[in-house]
């Protein structure tokens, strides 16, 4: 899969959700309703900047981008090309509405295929509205690659990415050699706004919007259909009840006093 | 009868709490409740693994400098093979948790339930999860055959001895080829001290209405007199106020203490999704309006920079 020697090509995974502003609600099918009009996932810009900014270290390269989306939603995708991103792969298909992660990793995967020369794919840890953060190691697997997830730092060297991984004691150094997916952290750089011209330049820059069949997918695999998981009951959750409130008027503080040591916190 | 396996994680020769309320719930979902383990000494961990109601510790070995994802996997995916597997795997939602339920699901072509929360018997198990910060919660089956993976949430259990003990037996990890070269090569451990957060019986944590980095010092020092762990909100940790251990929330730390205190924060819903179990909540916010404040047992409207110092001084002059 590795491109030109010298080139760096990062293919990045970009989620189009929701606006996460706004309060989420379940559709007819309790699929989460994404009929609104989409945005770049927050946590995917990271990917996108992260991309951007391997590629430009290597000198010569590009990024592309893949999408899966209902409705052919390109906005989130224009954000990311307007941020710098060269062309993007949007799967957008009726049949894949209720897909779950394994379902849309499936899709993603062969959606990354068709981008020649990937050196490297990038994925957030998880997604602002599915939060499976299962996704880019099943897509990993299926493209029999090798992944690292929750990079804070990653660094490319030749053939070989080098990532800071975070644990719960703190970061492991991790190398892996190329082509690798590795899942970034919203702690690994800060990304860029897109630039007016940026903006401008994304309107001609290449989307190629393809369907299931022509990703030579089995329907049958994607979807609600292929999903093998179904909701069977969805409740409020019981409303944790507001207690005393108190406006400060300097003593405040004697009233927490009070309340710790009725809970004999102290 | 369903047989369940559950992933067992440690560290230093410790099972990760984690793991144990996992094993706890596994004695209800099944008749068989074995364990997965790996590392260099398993012997070390079996005990509490046993104790927790595993009958058998499937032990990988020392996977050396590899991560613990493919590699788990593979093993846990040839026993199913070999027909010697489980019929429900338990992973938790942590780091190398995700990594094994992500590789096993494509390697099997099984879905996966994610962000579980709640679990009850049944064939499969009916898995809950909370959405919308908590607010809904969605229950959810396969329809499928097994094996079926879920993927649990820290503190959706309450891990509780059952007083059995475990026989370690090993179980190889096949060759896995090209999908394994990821290669850890230096570990870092930052230093932290006094308890940890997701362990802790008093959890203060801090946000972006305590103005600037400087003034987390004042959370550092109430945690540290109610001998409990400072957390903070992912605003000040995406500030890089703090690291990123100390984030509770979605995709931060699931903390249920005795008691929170949030202070300048605003109570949004992927905050409070990893909070709302707490038994006893304190929040501090000049905003009456602020959600934190509907969910509080004992809610102050006022300013961080004027009732944390003064409740400081009050708690110094006590002790
Ligand atoms: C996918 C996703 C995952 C997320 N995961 C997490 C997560 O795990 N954890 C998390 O915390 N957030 C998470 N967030 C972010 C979350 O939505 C909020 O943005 C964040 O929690 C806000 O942090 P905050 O309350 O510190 O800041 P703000 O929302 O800015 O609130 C600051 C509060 O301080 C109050 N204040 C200001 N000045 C003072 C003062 N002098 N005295 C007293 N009060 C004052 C204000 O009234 C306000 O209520 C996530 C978001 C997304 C989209
Ligand atoms: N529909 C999608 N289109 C593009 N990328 C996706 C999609 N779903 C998931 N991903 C990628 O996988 C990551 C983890 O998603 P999730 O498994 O939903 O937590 C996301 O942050 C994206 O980088």
């Amino acid at each position: 899969m590795i491109g030109n020697a010298g080139d760096m090509n990062v293919v990045v995974c970009v989620k189009q959700i929701p606006d996460p502003a706004n309060p989420g609600s379940l559709d007819a099918n309790n699929n989460l309703d994404r009929s609104s009009k989409l945005i770049i996932d927050d946590s995917d810009m990271y990917g996108v900047e992260m991309a951007l900014q391997l590629v430009h270290a290597a000198g010569s390269g590009e990024v592309s981008l893949v999408s899966m989306a209902p409705n052919g939603e390109t906005a989130g995708l224009r954000t990311a090309l307007a941020m710098g991103a060269e062309k993007a792969v949007l799967v957008s298909d009726d049949t894949l509405k209720g897909s779950d992660a394994l379902g849309t990793a499936k899709v993603l995967a062969a959606a990354i295929k068709r981008i020649e020369g990937a050196d490297l794919i990038l994925a957030a840890t998880e997604s602002s509205d599915g939060y499976t953060g299962t996704t880019p190691v099943q897509v990993a697997e299926i493209l029999g690659l090798p992944s690292v997830t929750f990079a804070k730092h990653i660094e490319v060297d030749g053939s070989t990415v080098k990532v800071q991984r975070q644990t719960e004691a703190g970061y492991d150094e991790v190398t892996c050699p190329l082509p690798a997916l590795v899942t970034v952290t919203a702690g690994v750089v800060e990304p860029r706004y897109p630039s007016f011209k940026g903006i401008m330049a994304a309107k001609g820059k290449p989307l190629d919007q393809v369907t299931v069949a022509d990703l030579g997918i089995d329907a049958a695999q994607v979807g609600g259909d292929g999903a093998g998981q179904k909701i069977t009951n969805v409740t409020a959750a019981e409303a944790r009840k507001a207690g005393e409130v108190v406006v400060d008027e300097g003593d405040a503080f004697q009233k927490i006093v009070a309340f710790l040591d009725q809970l004999k916190v102290i | 009868m369903a047989k369940v396996w559950v992933l067992a994680e440690s560290a230093g020769g410790k099972v990760s709490s984690l793991s144990l309320e996992l094993l706890t719930k596994a004695r209800e979902l099944g008749d068989t409740v074995e364990a997965v383990a790996w590392g260099a000494d398993t012997a070390s961990i079996a005990g509490d693994l046993g104790a927790h109601g595993a009958s058998t510790v499937h032990d990988l070995g020392d996977l050396g400098t590899s991560l613990p994802g493919v590699s788990v996997a593979a093993a846990i995916a040839a026993a199913i093979e070999a027909g010697t597997g489980p019929d429900i795997l338990l992973v938790g939602q942590s780091y190398d948790g995700r990594d094994v339920a992500g590789r096993l699901s494509a390697k099997l072509d099984k879905p996966v339930l994610t962000n579980v929360v709640g679990l009850a018997a049944g064939e499969p198990p009916v898995a809950s999860h909370a959405i919308f910060g908590g607010a809904t919660i969605v229950e959810a089956t396969f329809t499928g055959s097994a094996p079926f993976i879920y993927a649990v949430r820290p503190k959706s259990f309450a891990a509780e001895p059952s007083g059995g003990s475990a026989t370690v037996a090993p179980l190889s990890v096949p060759e896995t080829g090209a999908t394994n070269a990821a290669t850890v090569v230096d570990r870092h451990v930052e230093e932290r001290s006094g308890p940890q957060l997701d362990e802790a019986a008093v959890v203060v944590s801090g946000g972006r209405g305590l103005g600037e980095a400087a003034n987390y010092a004042m959370i550092e020092e109430l945690a540290k007199l109610l001998k409990g762990a400072p957390g903070a909100s992912r605003a000040i940790v995406d500030a890089g106020w703090v690291p990123y251990a100390y984030q509770v929330g979605q995709t931060g730390k699931t903390v249920k203490p005795t008691l929170y205190i949030a202070a300048g924060i605003s109570g949004a819903t992927q905050h409070m999704v990893g909070m709302k179990g707490s038994k006893n909540i304190i929040a501090i916010n000049k905003d009456q309006e602020a959600p934190i404040l509907q969910i509080a047992d004992l809610g102050i409207v006022g300013d961080v920079h004027k009732v944390l110092p003064q409740l400081i001084e009050a708690l110094k002059a006590r002790s």
